[in-house]
C-alpha cells in the first residue's frame, strides 16, 4: 500500500511522519520495539495534524476549502440525508447542474436542499463550470424555494462556488437580475431557511443562495467578497499576491464569526473535511437537526422579522451624533 | 454638514477633463465644455452621456432648492485594517477631499415636478461608485423612509466598483441588507424607478440597482455583473460589439426604458403619476 502524498506544501512534515509509519508498519518482525515505534508515531502525525491545522493562514485555509476531496454537495446528499429526489431545471432556459435541488430526508425532517456542485471528474467540472451557476441555475433554486415555501418545507442551502460564471450567455440571461432577485425573496420566504457554506463562498454567486435565518460555516471554509487571486490582481496587478490578499480580506470562519455575518461555525474533523467526510457529515447532520428543531418552534412572523434584523445590524460605520460633539 | 449643492460647483468632474473645451469618448469630437454642460452634460454631437456628480445629478433631477439630505452624519470606517499599497483611511479621506463627499451614496427627500420623492444616488467618482457599509446603510435607511412615509422611491446608481472590496464581506452583505428593505417597501405598495447611468456593474447591479418596478438606463451606459475584462480573461475571446450597454440590456428584456437625461426628469415624473396612489 502507498502513502498517499501531501495535499499542500504545509502537509510535508505530515507526509514524512506518515512514511515512516509506514516503514514501520511494514517490517515483517513486530518486535516490541517496532511496536512503540509505531503507536508514537501515531501520536505525532495527530499531535502535529493538530497543529498545522488549528493554525493555518488565510491563504492556506483556501487551499484546504478547495481541497479535490473537500465533501461536495453530492456527497452530504448521500452521507447526510436518508434521501434526495433531485428536481431539475428552471422551466424556463435550461438544468443548470452548477446547482443542484430537490427534497431530501433528514430523518423526521422533510427538506428542500439546494446547493452548489463543482463536480468531481474532470468531466463533472466541466458540465458544471466547476461550480460557478449560470441565471438558470439561481432561477431553478429560486423556483424550487418557493416550492419549499409553498408546502412548508424547510429550506438547506448548501454554498460551495468560486463565484457566479462570468460569460457573455450568464449576462444576456441576466445574471446580476438573478442574483438580486435572489435575495430580495429568500429575505420573505416563508419557510425557515439554513445556509451552510461548505467550502468556497464567492462573492455574489454565493450568496445568491445565502441569505437565510442561520448562515453557518465549515471551520475551514471561507466566505468573501471577491477571491483572494481577483483582490491580488487589482491591487498588485499579480495572483501570486493571493496569498497576501488572502490576510487583508479577513474571511475565514473565525473572522465572520467576529464580524457577525455567520452565526455559527461547525467544526471539521482533524486535518480537515476531506480526511473524513462521513464523521463532516455526521457533523453537518447534527447542526441541521438542531436547528431545524429550533427555528420550526418559531412562528414565521418572529423568524421573517428576526432574518430581517439580522442582515440589518451588518456593516460598520462611524455615525456622528449630536451627544457625540458634546462629548468630544 | 455641508449643503450638497453647494459643494457641487467646487468640486472637479471626473472624466470630463478641465478647460473650456473637452473630447468626447463616444464620438473623438472636441466640443465647447459650456454647450455641454447647458446640455445636461451631453455631447452635443453624439448625445454620449458624460459623467454626473452626485451633487450635480439633485441640480438636474430635483425642483430647485426642494432637496433636504438624509443621514449626511455617517462615515466610513475601517472594520478590517485594510491596507494594501495605501491604508483604506488614507484613501478615503483623499477620495473625501477630492469629491466633497463622505462615501459613495448621497441620500434625502426632495420634490420632482411637485411630487415628493425619496431620493438616492451613487457617485461613480467616490471609490469608484462601490458599496460598503456606509452606502448599504444609507440607502436601507433611505428604503426604510420611503416605507414609513410612503414616498415613491427613486434611485439612480453609477458604480463600476460592485460591493467596495476595502470593506471585505461586509460590503457584501449590503447587497443582502437593502434587497431585504427593497422588498418590505414593495410588500407596503411603494413605488420604486431604478435609474442606471453608466457603469452599473457587480454588486450594485446585483442588488437594489436591478429589483425596480421600473428600471430606466441612459443611453450606451456599462450595465453588468461580472467586468468585461474579467470575461475576457475567463473566454480568451473578443467580446461582441455593444455587449453589456443599456441597449445590450433592453433588447434581453432587463429595462424598462432607455432615458436620455433631458427626458429623465420628465419620465420619472410621469412613472410616478401612473403607479404613485
Amino acid at each position: 500500500m502507498e502513502v498517499p502524498g501531501p495535499g499542500f506544501e504545509f502537509e510535508e512534515p505530515i507526509y514524512e511522519l506518515q512514511c515512516k509509519l509506514h516503514e514501520y508498519e511494514e517490517q515483517p518482525e513486530k518486535t516490541p520495539e517496532v511496536e512503540d515505534a509505531i503507536r508514537r508515531t501515531r501520536r505525532e502525525i495527530a499531535d502535529l495534524t493538530e497543529q498545522i491545522y488549528a493554525n493555518l493562514s488565510p491563504w492556506q485555509t483556501v487551499q484546504v476549502a478547495r481541497h479535490k476531496n473537500r465533501p461536495h454537495t453530492v456527497d452530504y446528499v448521500s452521507l447526510a440525508f436518508d434521501e434526495f429526489v433531485e428536481l431539475h431545471g428552471d422551466k424556463h432556459f435550461g438544468d443548470d447542474s452548477a446547482i443542484r435541488t430537490g427534497f431530501a430526508k433528514l430523518d423526521q425532517h422533510k427538506v428542500m436542499v439546494v446547493g452548489h456542485e463543482k463536480g468531481r471528474t474532470y468531466k463533472e467540472k466541466s458540465a458544471c463550470f466547476f461550480g460557478c451557476a449560470h441565471p438558470e441555475g439561481y432561477r431553478k433554486a429560486m423556483g424550487k424555494m418557493r416550492m419549499a415555501a409553498k408546502f412548508g418545507l424547510p429550506i438547506v442551502c448548501l454554498i460551495d462556488t468560486p463565484g457566479a460564471y462570468p460569460g457573455i450567455g450568464a449576462e444576456e440571461r441576466g445574471q446580476a437580475q438573478v442574483i438580486a432577485e435572489n435575495m430580495y425573496e429568500m429575505s420573505r420566504l416563508g419557510t425557515p431557511i439554513i445556509c451552510i457554506v461548505i467550502g468556497e463562498g464567492g462573492s455574489g454567486g454565493a450568496l445568491g443562495i445565502g441569505v437565510g435565518d442561520r448562515v453557518a460555516i465549515l471551520q475551514n471554509s471561507y466566505y468573501s467578497v471577491i477571491s483572494p487571486e481577483g483582490c491580488a490582481g487589482i491591487i498588485w496587478k499579480s495572483h501570486e499576491f493571493a496569498s497576501k490578499a488572502a490576510d487583508a480580506l479577513r474571511f475565514t470562519s473565525s473572522h465572520l464569526k467576529e464580524l457577525g455575518i455567520v452565526d455559527d461555525v461547525i467544526s471539521e474533523p482533524l486535518g480537515g473535511a476531506h480526511r473524513d467526510p462521513h464523521r463532516m457529515a455526521s457533523s453537518v447532520k447534527m447542526y441541521l437537526m438542531k436547528t431545524l428543531n429550533e427555528l420550526r418552534s418559531s412562528p414565521i412572523d418572529d423568524l421573517l422579522q428576526q432574518r430581517y434584523d439580522k442582515f440589518r445590524r451588518m456593516g460598520v460605520f462611524l455615525e456622528d451624533t449630536a451627544e457625540l460633539d458634546v462629548a468630544e | 454638514m455641508s449643503d450638497p449643492v453647494q459643494t457641487a460647483t467646487k468640486r472637479q468632474k471626473r472624466g470630463v477633463p478641465e478647460g473650456l473645451w473637452l473630447k468626447c469618448p463616444g464620438c473623438q469630437a472636441t466640443v465647447f465644455r459650456k454647450t455641454a454642460e447647458e446640455r445636461l452634460n451631453v455631447c452635443p454631437e453624439c448625445d454620449h452621456h458624460f459623467y454626473v456628480s452626485a451633487k450635480e445629478r439633485i441640480l438636474q433631477v430635483l425642483d430647485e432648492g426642494t432637496f433636504e439630505e438624509w443621514d449626511a452624519n455617517l462615515r466610513p470606517a475601517d472594520p478590517l485594517e485594510f491596507s494594501d499599497k495605501r491604508p483604506y483611511v488614507e484613501k478615503l479621506k483623499s477620495e473625501q477631499k477630492r469629491t466633497g463627499l463622505n462615501d459613495a451614496a448621497v441620500t434625502g427627500t426632495g420634490m420632482i415636478r411637485a411630487r415628493r420623492v425619496a431620493f438616492g444616488v451613487t457617485d461613480s467618482a467616490f471609490f469608484m461608485g462601490s458599496m460598503g457599509s456606509v452606502v448599504g446603510e444609507r440607502l436601507t435607511r433611505l428604503v426604510e423612509q420611503a416605507t414609513a412615509r410612503q414616498l415613491p422611491l427613486i434611485i439612480i446608481s453609477g458604480s463600476g466598483g460592485g460591493a467596495r472590496m476595502h470593506e471585505g464581506i461586509l460590503s457584501l452583505m449590503q447587497m443582502a441588507k437593502v434587497s431585504a428593505a427593497l422588498a418590505r417597501f414593495s410588500e407596503t405598495g411603494g413605488l420604486y424607478i431604478s435609474v442606471l447611468t453608466n457603469p452599473t456593474m457587480g454588486g450594485v447591479a446585483a442588488s437594489f440597482a436591478s429589483l425596480g418596478d421600473v428600471v430606466f438606463a441612459e443611453p450606451r451606459a456599462l450595465v453588468g455583473f461580472a467586468g468585461p475584462r474579467t470575461i475576457k480573461a475567463t473566454l480568451k475571446i473578443e467580446l461582441p460589439k455593444g455587449f453589456q450597454t443599456s441597449e445590450f440590456l433592453l433588447e434581453h428584456g432587463f429595462i424598462d426604458r432607455i432615458v436620455t437625461r433631458e427626458k429623465l426628469k420628465s419620465e420619472i415624473a410621469r412613472t410616478i403619476d401612473y403607479c404613485g396612489k
